[in-house]
């Protein structure tokens, strides 16, 4: 791939990737009792 | 369930885990659109340069937005028209108009899971031969030209069969319920489609040409950044792809029970479904660099790099190329399969929901009703030759005029006429985590509002002054604008029938919080 391609995917990847693996992280790092109280 | 008149509420059915509202969440969103729309569009669009557009919209819109319609169905937990008429009495039809969007997508993107089905199995033996286009077009859809599209009632029993089988299933899906239907499928379907999809992009990303293919779709022109048309391409791409601001996440969170995490819970499902178009990028991109370098040709002049010509001739043409062509055809199909189904069953449960909340009719017989309704619909119209050309145009008209315009009938409604913006804003920070900021009020309110708004401009100029692809005027003027006239009706029509349930006897989750409506409404008073 050429340097700019290249560096374009990692990006992309570590900021759409990263962005899922942080929002999982922080999603796990608050967690919210999930009831089933109506 | 009673049928009787105001029927009294039933006990609201509602997910069973965090983890399987997520799944459905994310099911919803990724369909048929990751796989076949986004790599193209970022490919016309910039390269990698529209990553830069995208990531802003997915921010801007598609965060912003996801939030706005789960605050809707999580604080009045109702279907649509429920919905809007608990924010205000006369904003019912818009809840129907979202119902009408989704029931005539459904009619067609099931035709779309039936082709997958039978796809499936062609790929095994290559069914197309060598000339997969005619395939498509001649021996399997038998499809009238576009500049020749006219009214027929010759259905087409290839397609006809797999598309009854569709409907049968995803009746049954929605008969068993939320948890025991929806959620039970997802959570086995979704995981399914994303190993299915990783073999197949590791495949690709292995041929001899994927790098040509990644260079094509990552190569940044930066140019592009300076041209409204990228940015709006990007926010349409967003916006589409979460299906976000019809009906689907305002049903979808409805089922949510009160002590849901509405943010975080946001954020994982947004950031799921672009990581899913991403692989879709690296996996068509490296596939039609594979062809290109057997036809000897550059990746820029490979046509039918998107839409349903992508898949169903494109990368049929790859698949009889491609050595062990059968295992990645299959796997192809079988993706789009689960996308669309995941998807297609989210749309349902908005017309099922709204039309048993109505009539004050049970789950099991609102599903089978809507699910005969629609289905025959779906036959009669779309598997004929004729199937094509009216999906191409309603699927236009619909998505890019009636689901915009729902958008920004929804914000000025909610927004600026009833002004329940500051109550939304309070009802996702009180139901997250940690509190959202001010940006989220700014972002749904005004700016977002503007570029959806243009999006609405520009298109209707657009279709007024040029029509749609090469088809008759009157045939895009009776499919195109009049499928959203008689939506429009119908919702109209449908608001003034009265509920057999007791829609309004309903007090929202309390905030602590006056809205600012309630307050000039007791400044009047006094």
């Amino acid at each position: 791939m050429t340097p700019l391609a290249l560096a374009m995917l990692v990006f992309s990847l570590v900021l759409v990737w990263g962005g899922l693996a942080v929002a999982i992280i922080n999603l796990r790092k608050n967690p919210m009792p999930y009831s089933d109280e109506l | 369930m009673s049928s009787s008149t105001n029927a009294a509420h039933p006990p609201r059915e509602q997910w069973q885990s965090q983890i399987g509202f997520i799944l459905a969440a994310v099911g919803s969103a990724i369909g048929l659109g990751n796989i076949w729309r986004f790599p193209g569009v970022a490919y016309t669009n910039g390269g990698g340069a529209f990553l830069i557009p995208y990531l802003v919209a997915l921010l801007t819109a598609g965060v912003v937005y996801l939030l706005f319609d789960w605050a809707l169905g999580h604080r009045f937990r109702g279907s649509a028209p429920a919905i809007f008429r608990r924010v205000n009495p006369r904003f019912e039809a818009l809840g129907w108009f979202q119902v009408g969007l989704c029931f005539a997508i459904i009619t067609y993107y099931a035709v779309i899971v039936a082709w997958s089905v039978r796809y499936m199995g062609y790929s095994l033996t290559r069914a197309w031969g060598d000339d997969p286009a005619g395939f498509f077009t001649g021996d399997f859809l038998h499809l009238l030209s576009s500049s020749d599209a006219h009214l027929t009632g010759d259905v087409v029993g290839a397609i006809a069969w797999p598309l009854v089988l569709v409907w049968v299933f995803v009746t049954v899906i929605m008969a068993l319920g939320v948890a025991g239907g929806l959620e039970r499928m997802n959570k086995v379907f979704l995981p399914l489609l994303v190993v299915m999809f990783i073999g197949m992009v590791v495949r690709a990303v292995t041929l001899p040409g994927a790098v040509a293919g990644l260079n094509s779709f990552f190569t940044p022109k930066w140019s592009a950044l300076a041209d409204p048309h990228v940015w709006i391409q990007a926010y349409a791409q967003i916006f589409f792809s979460l299906s976000v601001m019809f009906g689907i996440m305002i049903t979808y969170a409805s089922y949510l029970p009160r002590r849901a995490n509405l943010a975080p819970t946001g954020f994982v499902v947004a950031f799921a479904n672009s990581s899913f178009e991403l692989l879709a990028g690296i996996g068509v991109f490296s596939t039609l660099g594979y062809m290109a370098q057997r036809q000897g040709v550059g990746v820029g002049e490979v046509e039918g790099i998107s839409g349903p010509i992508l898949s169903f001739v494109t990368f049929p043409q790859v698949i009889s190329m491609m050595p062990g062509g059968q295992v990645f055809g299959f796997l192809f199909f079988a993706s789009l399969f689960l996308a669309g189904i995941t998807s297609l069953v989210s749309l349902l449960q908005v017309v099922s929901a709204a039309v048993q909340e109505k009539f004050g009719i049970s789950r099991r017989v609102g599903s089978i009703a809507v699910g005969i309704v629609a289905g025959t619909m779906s036959v009669l119209l779309y598997s004929t030759s004729n199937g094509l050309n009216m999906l191409d145009v309603v699927d236009n008209f619909v998505n890019n005029i009636g689901i915009v315009g729902s958008a920004v009938a929804t914000v000025v409604l909610v927004a600026f006429v009833a002004r329940r913006l500051p109550e939304l804003h309070e009802h996702i920070s009180q139901h997250s985590a940690k509190p959202i900021g001010a940006w989220w009020r700014i972002f749904a309110g005004y700016i977002t509002p503007l570029v959806l708004a243009a999006m609405l401009v520009l298109t209707m100029i657009d279709l007024v002054r040029n029509g749609y692809g090469d088809y008759p005027g009157w045939f895009t003027t009776v499919f195109g604008w009049g499928s959203l006239a008689l939506i429009l009706v119908a919702s109209i029509g449908l608001s003034i029938v009265p509920w057999r349930t007791r829609v309004d006897h309903f007090e929202p989750i309390d905030l602590g919080f006056t809205p600012d409506a309630e307050l000039d409404d007791l400044e009047a008073s006094r």
